[in-house]
């Protein structure tokens, strides 16, 4: 089984003001230290010093950066198909659509799957997919929900757009009470919500919005607990790892780059830019080691971890749209993609191929999610419907 | 009418969807050389350069290598993008595989052209609508209307005549048919980058650009704490180690091999996968609190102790092992602090406490067994409880727990009988 590393992010005393918090790991000049953000704001904002300027400070950014890819380059020593070669081809994959989810009176933008594997969250409708009953219904102020997520235990939904907030309702099973007046606002931020989602517990919340940044809030009490700095325009979406230490996600935006933040520090650990277009929406690898992120530039992109490197690309001439959303199967050989030509394409994640394509919507595809257990996928677009195929 | 290759590039907006459209009018543009045009008779008057679906429809199948659903789908996009048109049933946008008619749209009125809406343009299609719904606009449109009517009063004359006209002729106007898909419709589309203030200069002169002159320009205003931090940052990403990609491919390589008989979309689920069959045993012998469980739930246990864990079962079994072996306190320890890190912000301070006096003072009943760095540092954090404080003291028990209790838990009575009591339930044969 694969070993799962662990990010070694430390927490003490700052070397610089002494304060316990968690720290970030820098170097300069080639020296390790400790600080904590703060002390490393500072230290960024700090007034030129002699000797400096923009102009020497871009050269070095540029030489440090040709200097990340050499490093980069020097331990690609194979390519992603070439491992694959040995892996029996897929059989032909027979996916049908088995149920349509009629009952938004608009366009679909996102949904979410509940951890007992039925319900499914769509704009503002709880649905038991598997009876096709509509279990609750929500009306929320905002017209253009962008992000909503599933509690893990399944007792409360949170909902996000542009209203810059993000709200979270407590689901009860009394359907005649109205659910708007328990609604709690949570999350402020100065721009729209593209995406949220509850962490391990009901108690935190992350968010990411198109002012730029990725915010860890705390549900009881609405408090920011930790903010993360560095996309240089919008975050459109972001993703939780799956792996034990859940201490990483991934945020992907319009800046063309998908970077790696440690939720305890607020520390950009990994960063990587080859997308040519936005980044639509990011997903972890069910082990927790690689990502793939979706663009607006009709390529699905694999990304490794522990490699620090792009390791594949997912386009074809015929795949002109832009691929808005995409999530993985359990065993992750499967990578689900929907498109804005309608279509949801099925790609191998390791041989690089497209394994099916499948039509139905008759409209863009706004979100793809394959259920917890992995036993269906369920497509949310902007034809007013959600269909599960399986 | 042919489509001249050279074309004015008109008032070109930082819009970052265009991509893909820039991609569709190289297609167009060399389908409208590919494909037979004829004429079309129409009482009195001959429509010139008509194109069939059928052709089309072999063209693209023919170009991109694709099947015919493919191409099928490809052409409605052409279509409901506005770069071809039907001549017949012009108020449903999609490509028919017959021998139904379209034309190819002018590049006047392509989307890539990104015109910015002028407010006679509204006033004009605001009128046509008024005319076509007999004045049952939308309340906000007829705001909009009683608005423009009276702030373009001196041109009105000329609006309702574009408006007559442009409604009466169909398929001479070269307009686009109404539900194509417009501007309107990329919700999050803006014309402007909105942080474009803080990094760089939107580019809006009309000459044509190319990316590497809008990069440089945009280069330009980055001030030099940002500099800053991505040297930082360059830095440390420099430093932090990393894999060969053989290695980590080769594991991710594994991992799919090992998952692969458990993906229900590889491999059968058994008894039957409840959307196919309709029926849901599969779910109730997986619930939470199932007495016997099934022979994949704890084949998958053996994966990995993130696995075992994860799955509320397994770990009820886990724990039946650990009071075996009397070593409990390490994984009741790292349940406490996950939920410590996870908790409410303001239980933080009372669960520190309890924490602490259950499992890392000295003498307490529950002792956990760390090196004395770790319980050093741990100690002193919970002087300032923070949520991370017991970071450190929960990934030396879990590594702890992965290396050693979960392997010989593995091996123990405890799972052999869980593995031999496992139920695997025949498949449904419908």
């Amino acid at each position: 089984m694969c070993d799962q590393t662990f990010v070694a992010a430390t927490f003490g005393p700052c070397e610089c003001c002494g304060k316990a918090s968690p720290l970030m790991n820098i170097y300069i000049k080639t020296e390790a230290i400790n600080y904590c953000s703060f002390c490393v704001e500072v230290m960024a904002c700090a007034g030129l010093t002699a000797g400096e300027s923009v102009a020497s400070l871009k050269k070095e950014s540029e030489t440090l950066k040709k200097k990340l890819e050499e490093e980069r380059g020097k331990l690609s020593d194979i390519e992603l198909n070439q491992v694959a070669e040995k892996v029996e081809v897929l059989g032909a994959l027979a996916i049908k659509t088995r149920r349509v989810l009629k009952g938004h009176g608009n366009k679909v933008l996102c949904m979410d799957w509940c951890k007992d594997k039925r319900r499914i969250d769509g704009k503002v409708i709880v649905w038991d997919a598997f009876t096709l009953n509509k279990e609750h219904g929500l009306n929320l102020p905002c017209t253009w929900v962008m992000a909503c997520a599933y509690a893990p235990s399944g007792c409360a939904v949170a909902c996000g757009g542009l209203d810059n907030k993000c709200s979270v309702f407590p689901l009860s099973l009394d359907k005649n009470e109205n659910l708007n007046a328990k609604k709690k606002s949570v999350a402020m931020h100065t721009n729209y919500v593209s995406g949220c989602t509850f962490t391990s517990s009901d108690m935190q919340l992350l968010t990411s919005s198109g002012d730029g940044t990725c915010a860890l809030w705390d549900v009881e009490s609405g408090q920011l607990l930790q903010s993360f700095h560095g996309h240089t325009a919008d975050v459109l979406s972001l993703d939780l790892a799956p792996s034990e230490t859940g201490n990483t996600f991934v945020s992907g935006g319009s800046d063309r780059k998908s970077n790696i933040w440690d939720m305890r520090s607020g520390q950009n650990v990994q960063s990587f830019e080859s997308h040519e277009s936005d980044i639509n929406c990011v997903k972890y690898y069910p082990s927790g080691d690689a990502f793939a992120s979706a663009s607006d530039d009709a390529t699905c992109r694999f990304f490794d971890l522990r490699a620090d490197r792009e390791v594949a690309v997912y386009q074809k001439d015929s795949v002109i749209f832009g691929a808005s959303t995409l999530d993985f199967s359990l065993s992750g050989r499967l990578l689900f993609a929907g498109y804005n030509d309608y279509t949801i394409n099925v790609w191998d994640v390791l041989k690089g191929t497209r394994a099916s394509i499948l039509f139905g919507h008759e409209n863009r595809v706004s979100r793809v999610r394959v259920s917890p257990d992995g036993t269906a996928l369920c497509s949310a677009s902007w034809d007013n419907t959600l269909r599960i195929w399986s | 009418m042919t489509i001249r290759r050279a074309r004015p590039d008109r008032v070109q907006h930082f819009r970052p969807r265009m991509h893909c459209l820039k991609k569709l009018e190289a297609v167009v543009v060399e389908m409208q050389s590919g494909v037979k045009g004829s004429e079309q008779k129409l009482n009195v008057t001959t429509i010139p350069h008509v194109i069939t679906g059928k052709d089309i429809i072999a063209w693209i199948t023919n170009k991109m290598k694709s099947t015919t659903e493919e191409s099928e789908a490809f052409g409605t996009m052409l279509v409901a993008y506005g770069y071809i048109y039907p001549l017949q049933n012009h108020r449903k946008l999609v490509m028919c595989n017959d021998s139904s008619l379209y034309r190819f749209q002018t590049p006047y009125f392509w989307p890539t052209q990104k015109w910015v809406a002028v407010d006679s343009d509204y006033a004009i299609y605001l009128a046509k609508r008024n005319i076509r719904k007999k004045g049952m606009l939308e309340p906000y449109e007829q705001a909009h209307y009683n608005h423009l009517h009276e702030w373009l009063n001196h041109k009105w004359d000329f609006i309702v005549m574009q408006a007559t006209e442009q409604y009466k002729a169909y398929w001479i106007v070269n307009k686009p048919p109404r539900r194509t898909h417009s501007a309107m419709h990329n919700g999050l589309e803006l014309l402007i980058d909105p942080n474009s203030d803080e990094v760089c200069n939107p580019c809006r002169d009309s000459s044509v650009l190319s990316s590497s002159v809008c990069a440089g320009s945009l280069l330009q205003k980055i001030p030099f704490d940002t500099y800053r931090r991505m040297n930082l940052f360059y830095q440390q990403a420099i430093m932090s180690s990393k894999v060969k990609s053989s290695v980590s491919l080769g594991a991710l390589n594994k991992y799919v091999a090992t998952y692969k008989n458990h993906d229900p979309f590889l491999a059968p689920c058994l008894p039957s996968n409840p959307w196919l069959t309709d029926n849901d045993t599969y779910w109730t012998l997986n619930m939470r609190q199932v007495e016997v469980p099934t022979k994949m739930r704890v084949e998958r246990w053996s994966f990995s102790l993130f696995e075992l864990l994860s799955d509320l079962r397994g770990r009820d079994d886990f724990k039946v092992f650990l009071k075996k072996e009397f070593s409990g306190e390490n994984l009741a320890f790292w349940e406490a602090a996950e939920e410590l890190k996870w908790g409410t912000a303001s239980s933080m301070t009372s669960k520190a406490e309890t924490i602490f006096k259950t499992f890392l003072a000295p003498g307490a009943p529950r002792w956990i067994n760390i090196d004395g760095r770790t319980m050093g540092l741990t100690v002193k954090g919970l002087d300032h409880p923070h949520r991370y404080v017991l970071e450190a003291a929960q990934t030396h028990v879990f590594l702890l727990m992965k290396k050693d209790t979960f392997f010989r838990y593995l091996k123990s009575p405890v799972y052999k009988e869980i593995q031999k009591k496992a139920l695997n339930p025949e498949p449904h044969n419908f």
